[in-house]
């Protein structure tokens, strides 16, 4: 249906801030400055920008008409695997609103930021305890920069030990991406380990490509699949007698946090995806944080700054001293101390779930993902057998010959309300569709995305591909043409463009 | 427990249909030896918001919020107003629990104020492109660096002794373990570095902070020039984004990358983190650009939209042969940015920088008054460096206790470097009063 305003109901069609500017408005009123005497050397000031002009409420509105054209887990069913799309607690919100924590400038005197340093310490503190490892690096800002880290940290402990160069890693197959990308980008030769019919990391494989030039194996446990590396210990004690390190992806902790402890495993350096497994919140696509755990022997290899404890209580060490046994840090991941506003919305849901909780909410979340995984499994391929962990692998099989494809079932489900699950990762199965319902929802609602997936498997066996195809159709926009997008990029706004 | 919604009639119904007897038996294939009968043992259980609450103020409450007193604290991040709106958007479910774009239907919202975000940061630095955000400015800085290197096929950047300490250690770690050299200058508190003889023709890149992380600003033309002559890149670093409100543009000036911090629009100090790296380029280098990007296009009715796009050059396409490794970036930070400078707008924002300058210039006049202390800048926007005739972190702990956070002692940034015990860097914002700035020559005055 067309309408005269171009708006649909609740659904507003809205232009580009840019094309809103009334030229000389201000959303902020402020003092004119007491002087116009500058200090800029040679500088000249320059006499505009380009910026549209709009006051208070034509932002305001601008911005909620946007926020409406957003998906959330605020709104709805969100099973997005290996992105764990938890409920965010506004708990957490409020709490790091606190002047005590926003309000903290990096560089005040130490002794006015006691209960800072706290926080951060009863966080690691927390990261230590549930993970079993010895030693915890906040300062990461999302996964992919705490893969660096913990890279980082096998590089230096390998420099330490001297020996011959171990310049190989080996990755498996169903890996993020971020792994080889992290790999490569410290320097080192990426190998492919591949999977096996039950979608694990072949250890015979391993074993062979095993050999005093690799320095380490970036495993995900659980991995990419859904699955749990059954021959965990086989791998990492074959990891260690070649003298290299297990490095593993965090990504899916929220499968185990609290049941199995990674260092039991002989893992011996992790980061922990704090907008994953700690619920706070993705925010369109960040801030995350990424605070790496190291086993002992990597313990000594961990970037600046760090938090010690000393008579006058707590203080950041930010350079490296023989005395504190910081002598083998390394330098900087960022600037400043971490994402510590991150930090105060993760230890409030770590204390508000506590120890029973978060065993509690990992089993919910492996319970709910096999739920799902046995009342879908009749009609779409499940390609490995067993339970699965925290989210249910399919593969395309089952559409074979339909017409409708992995990416038509996500599109329709679309109009259904729901989130899609990843598609087409991990790469190891064909058409891959990864779901991962998290602790967070309740049985009727994971009985109604059961029902509608059940409905839409019917509807493609039907033959009605050509519906499929047009989906989705209830959205603000349809599909976008991406190729378009790519080949002639247009990335920023232009006058009369 | 209020964020679990699974009844135990609920659970004891899906094990039956999984067809197994308890969610232990899920865990087959975890060995026996690591699995946990029960809770990690010797942690506390579970809290109401009440109780955890109560924990978490107590630890707010052993801290001095910079905005109890006086504060002059800057150095990369900068305690500026934000408007109550701001953080009333930002926190609208729709975007603030969403993730990553990847269905663009369902996104256009992230999507379009991502676009408006790239728009803004490219008109802020009069260059051609920007991305969708980094993690901050000194990972925006890292890689602007890696950036160069891949562009020029050189391995040797060149980094300013004015660049902010922090900024010149993440990228000498990245350094040093992707095997790339750097040259650091050292600190020159007078502002008088010339990077010029420091080019030759195996440089990737000079990287410079505008203002410089003592305060002064340079005019970077003769630089861009003598990199241009070497075939070097200029990558020009912004720690304090308000600044382009008033100075001439680094695009404008001849760099062909610019990494800033954007924290100072619309995010708070939060102790250092999260904040929001910002990262543009020209046009031409568009493809070797790390991070995401988001693009214009049409749907299926030829309705104008936005997609991720360009993502060839990003690791979950790419893996090992991707321009960088970053996935997750900040994006609620980049939304907070974009809709304080679109409250703000071209008048606002100008206004803006000029008052935070004008603020600066009376403090300076007013710091230069007190006996021993000297002002060492000829050039400043809203920071500034004076020396005083006695160390200055000593005095900067005797102010804090009278409620004063006066200022970052220099040794605190470059904490291995000689002969700048004595140097205190000063900032002042929209926020500043005259009041404060009196309380502090007031003190000083009786200190010194």
């Amino acid at each position: 249906m067309t309408t005269t305003s171009g708006h649909r109901g609740l659904e507003m069609e809205e232009p580009l801030i840019f094309e809103l500017d009334s030229p000389g408005q201000s959303g902020v009123d402020l003092p004119l400055p007491p002087t116009t005497y500058t200090r800029l050397g040679r500088v000249v000031p320059r006499d505009s920008l380009g910026l549209p002009g709009l006051t208070e409420p034509q932002v305001v509105r601008h911005y909620t008409r946007l926020s409406q054209k957003n998906y959330s887990i605020d709104a709805g069913f969100y099973p997005l695997g290996s992105c764990t799309m938890k409920h965010n607690t506004r708990l957490g919100e409020k709490l790091a609103r606190l002047p005590g924590f926003a309000d903290l400038h990096p560089l005040q005197p130490i002794s006015t930021v006691q209960g800072a340093l706290a926080l951060i310490d009863a966080l690691a503190g927390w990261l230590k305890a549930l993970t079993g490892m010895a030693a915890v690096a906040m300062t990461p800002a999302a996964g992919a920069h705490g893969e660096m880290c913990g890279m980082m940290a096998i590089r230096a402990a390998h420099d330490h030990r001297g020996g011959p160069p171990r310049l190989r890693v080996l990755v498996p197959e169903s890996a993020h991406g971020t792994n080889p990308a992290t790999a490569a980008a410290l320097g080192f030769t990426v190998e492919t380990i591949p999977a096996t019919a039950e979608g694990r990391v072949d250890v015979a494989v391993l074993k062979a490509k095993l050999g005093p030039d690799v320095a380490a194996l970036m495993l995900t446990n659980p991995n990419t699949c859904g699955l749990f590396e059954r021959d965990i210990l086989t791998i990492s004690q074959a990891v260690h007698e070649a003298g290299a390190f297990l490095y593993c992806d965090g990504a899916n902790f929220n499968a185990i946090v609290g049941r199995v402890r990674p260092a039991d495993l002989g893992v011996d350096a992790m980061h922990i995806n704090l907008h994953k497994t700690f619920s706070t919140p993705h925010g369109g696509g960040g801030p995350g944080s990424g605070p790496v755990v190291f086993s002992q022997a990597l313990a000594p290899f961990v970037p600046l700054p760090l938090i010690l404890h000393d008579d006058d209580g707590l203080r950041l060490a930010e350079t490296r001293d023989e005395d504190e046994g910081t002598a083998l840090a390394y330098g900087r991941m960022k600037a400043f101390h971490g994402q510590v506003g991150v930090f105060v919305r993760a230890l409030a849901y770590t204390l508000s779930h506590g120890a029973d909780g978060l065993y509690q909410a990992s089993g919910d979340a492996v319970l709910s993902a096999n739920y799902l995984l046995a009342r879908l499994k009749g009609a779409f391929n499940a390609p490995f057998t067993g339970p699965c962990m925290h989210e249910a692998l399919f593969d395309d099989r089952s559409l074979k010959g339909t017409g409708v494809t992995t990416l038509d079932i996500a599109k329709a489900l679309i109009d259904e309300g729901f989130h899609p699950m990843t598609v087409y990762f991990p790469l190891v199965v064909h058409g891959a569709m990864l779901i991962e319902p998290t602790e967070s929802e309740t049985k009727a609602t994971l009985d109604q995305f059961i029902a509608t997936m059940l409905a839409l498997a019917d509807r493609a066996k039907a033959g009605d591909a050509a519906w499929f195809q047009s989906a989705p159709r209830l959205t603000p926009r349809r599909r976008l043409d991406e190729t378009a997008a790519a080949r002639k990029p247009i990335l920023r706004w232009k006058p009369n463009a | 427990m209020r964020y679990l919604p699974l009844t135990e009639a609920d659970r004891r119904a899906m094990l039956a249909e999984i067809g197994v007897a308890s969610v232990t038996d899920l865990y087959v294939d975890a060995p026996a030896a690591a699995l946990l009968p029960g809770p990690v043992p010797n942690l506390p259980n579970h809290q109401g918001e009440l109780e955890v609450e109560r924990a978490l103020a107590a630890l707010a409450a052993k801290n001095m919020p910079a905005g109890y007193g006086p504060c002059f604290l800057g150095a990369g991040a900068y305690r500026h107003h934000v408007p109550a709106t701001v953080d009333h958007l930002i926190q609208r479910g729709e975007f603030l629990t969403s993730y990553t774009p990847y269905q663009p239907e369902i996104s256009q919202g992230t999507l379009q104020s991502l676009f408006e975000f790239q728009t803004q940061v490219a008109l802020l630095t009069g260059l051609d492109v920007a991305n969708a955000s980094m993690y901050d400015g000194a990972t925006a800085c890292a890689e602007a660096v890696m950036m160069a290197n891949r562009i020029t096929r050189r391995q040797r950047a060149v980094l300013a002794g004015n660049l902010h300490p922090h900024y010149q250690d993440t990228t000498a770690t990245l350094a040093r373990f992707t095997g790339f050299e750097v040259v650091i200058g050292a600190p020159d508190p007078r502002g008088r570095e010339t990077l010029l003889d420091s080019i030759d023709d195996s440089t990737s890149c000079v990287v410079v902070q505008n203002p410089d992380v003592f305060g002064h600003v340079h005019d970077l033309t003769p630089l861009a020039a003598a990199c241009r002559a070497k075939g070097a890149l200029l990558v020009v670093v912004v720690t304090e984004i308000m600044s382009l409100g008033l100075l001439t543009p680094p695009g404008a000036m001849g760099a062909d990358i610019v990494a800033g911090e954007g924290q100072s629009l619309g995010n708070p100090l939060s102790f250092g983190g999260p904040h929001l790296g910002l990262f543009a380029t020209r046009e031409k280098y568009l493809r070797q650009m790390p991070g995401r990007l988001v693009g214009q296009t049409v749907d299926a009715d030829g309705r104008r939209g936005w997609v991720l796009t360009l993502s060839t050059r990003e690791q979950h396409i790419r893996r090992e042969k991707a321009t960088s490794n970053i996935c997750t970036n900040s994006g609620l930070c980049a939304l907070a940015f974009t809709i304080h400078l679109s409250l703000l707008g071209e008048t606002g924002f100008m206004g803006l920088a000029r008052l935070n300058h004008a603020k600066a210039v009376q403090l300076a006049g007013k710091l230069g008054a007190v006996d021993g202390v000297r002002v060492l800048n000829d050039s400043f926007f809203n920071e500034f460096t004076v020396r005083l005739p006695r160390r200055a972190s000593k005095l900067v702990n005797k102010l804090a206790k009278r409620g004063i956070l006066g200022g970052v002692p220099v040794v605190r940034l470059f904490p291995d470097a000689d002969g700048l015990s004595d140097l205190l860097l000063v900032a002042c914002t929209e926020c500043t009063t005259e009041a404060d700035m009196d309380a502090l020559c007031r003190a000083l005055a009786e200190l010194l």
